[in-house]
């Protein structure tokens, strides 16, 4: 680990003053500090905002607030989220571990860093980490990388869950600058590899995120997440899929569809959706629907498996959530 | 008591060791492609004082921020209980509780832990250590152990999963304790360890 100085802020000014003078956020920690240990992260000055206000949920009418600091453990633990938002809670579960989910902050979840062991061994070539230096993964050993959103410079899966459940249902990134707050629509937060790789999210410099929003709607409380992985826990995703539903009336008046594990950025799924919306609930509409879940997909040597994998977990998650 | 432990003045055996391996790794670090970061900070401002409560006992020591409170806690404050497995967050051989919780130390700056309140697996037994806690008890019972490195991770992890209630099956107390590996695979007795003493409890 290289050398660093480091502070403790108590107030969002004194936080941004760090921030724009280069200073590192952390929170949790459990991303931040693994990389620095393995020197792909060298901060020169680490920032502690634990002290920070943002550490409220609330659950209106209108939606869910959660403070940035909230951890992983609270958010899925909160009683109003598991009946009203369980695709949040779910995701939630399913990944990391129980220590790390008492450690990890709901703002520093929705930064974390791929997951490639390319990216995360500084003597391989990885364009994210050191642009134009070319991607040992995409030749190397690919099983786990994307088949959907890939570039040339880069093809490392998104590795978290509650990114693909909170893009699932238009969750909003609130954030706070020097020059005041601004919303990010989290389809917009994460960022696609294409030319600029080491650009993952539309944070401008020294920002800081201050809590996630999720609006409410009638097919929130019909949702939820499956991930299929190598082994049954504390694994990443080969795929995953967030699925929400609005069933009124024998007919699927509204659908959310985001998968996970297979894309480099969470990937919404709008033509699935459009081909759920209307339809009566059922096997045949799950299967039609789930078919264009891959749709755009281009494999790798070692993961052709994840097209058939990736509509197959739609599929099966369809079938959960609107029954068979 | 309150104790002060300044590394400058105390050097022990495993903090030698740690030093000289850091000293030897420098040559690689140097010549690594990588640029060199943009601005080193001065060695004043690379050291904190940090100052916590461990088993009930506050304790004080300066550490290069770079210390995780894993290495702090075994190599600064005697408390070699708490096992460094893979210094990633993978393993769960780090576990201890902060403030109740359990958590990787591996993964948590010790500058991080001011004011925090660590039990690790030397604080868990009463009475200067003869009374086990009925989940030590437990794993000597039930054979929940090989080699031993991880039990006791796995004994902290098991503390916390009984206390947050996620014990209601054989397959729920798998599922929140993946978080601790066994590479002898001692699971099947570590669950039967952890669901007798949740019932008892």
């Amino acid at each position: 680990m290289h050398p660093f100085a480091f502070s403790r802020v108590s107030t969002t000014a004194a936080a941004l003053n760090a921030g724009a003078g280069n200073g590192r956020y952390i929170a949790g920690g459990t991303t931040l500090v693994d990389l620095m240990r393995e020197t792909v992260e060298r901060p020169a000055h680490v920032v502690d905002i634990n002290a920070l206000p943002y550490k409220d949920i609330t659950v209106t009418r209108q939606g869910l607030r959660v403070g940035s600091l909230v951890r992983m453990s609270e958010l899925a633990a909160h009683p109003e989220v598991r009946v009203t938002y369980p695709v949040l809670s779910q995701a939630l579960e399913l990944g990391a571990s129980a220590q790390l989910r008492n450690m990890a902050s709901i703002g520093g979840n929705i930064m974390q860093r791929p997951r490639c062991p390319y990216f995360r061994d500084v003597h391989s070539a990885c364009n994210r980490r050191d642009p134009g230096s070319g991607c040992d993964a995409r030749g190397g050993d690919n099983r786990m990388q994307a088949i959907l959103g890939a570039s040339t410079h880069c093809v490392a899966t998104h590795p978290s869950d509650l990114a693909v459940a909170l893009v699932a249902l238009d969750a909003v990134v609130e954030v706070r600058g020097l020059d005041g707050p601004r919303s990010i629509p989290v389809q917009d937060f994460f960022l696609r590899p294409g030319d600029t790789p080491q650009k993952e999210h539309s944070l401008r410099s020294g920002e800081l995120i201050t809590s996630l929003t999720v609006p409410a709607g009638a097919h929130t409380r019909r949702s939820g997440y499956l991930k299929v992985r190598d082994r049954q826990s504390y694994e990443f995703a080969l795929a995953s899929a967030a699925v929400a539903l609005d069933i009124r009336g024998g007919v699927v008046r509204g659908a959310r569809v985001a998968v996970g594990g297979v894309a480099t950025v969470p990937w919404r799924l709008p033509k699935v959706e459009e081909a759920l919306v209307g339809r009566r609930p059922g096997r045949r509409t799950w299967t039609e629907a789930a078919a264009l879940a891959a749709e755009g997909a281009v494999p790798l040597s070692e993961n052709a498996f994840k097209v058939k994998l990736v509509e197959r977990t739609v599929r099966r998650q369809l079938m959960t959530i609107g029954g068979q | 008591m309150p104790e002060t432990f300044d590394e400058a003045t105390t050097l022990k055996r495993r903090t030698f060791v740690a030093a000289s391996t850091a000293v030897a790794g420098l040559p690689l670090l140097t010549s690594d492609r990588l640029p060199a970061s943009a601005s080193t900070p001065t060695p004043a401002d690379q050291l904190s004082t940090v100052r916590l409560t461990v088993n009930g006992e506050q304790r004080t020591a300066q550490v290069d921020n770079r210390t995780s409170l894993l290495d702090l806690l075994r190599e600064h404050l005697d408390l070699p209980g708490t096992k460094k497995g893979c210094d990633q967050g993978a393993c769960g051989a780090c576990t201890v509780l902060v403030d109740d919780r359990r958590v990787n130390s591996c993964l948590i700056l010790a500058v991080m832990a001011q004011d925090a309140n660590v039990t690790t697996i030397e604080g868990l037994a009463r009475g200067r250590g003869e009374q086990l806690h009925p989940l030590q008890q437990a794993f000597i019972d039930h054979d929940g152990l090989q080699c031993g490195y991880c039990t006791p991770g796995q004994v902290m992890s098991g503390v916390a999963c009984i206390a947050e209630g996620h014990t209601g099956s054989r397959a729920e107390i798998r599922e929140w304790m993946s978080g601790n590996l066994c590479r002898c695979g001692a699971y099947t007795n570590i669950v039967s360890a952890i669901e007798q003493t949740a019932k008892e409890a």
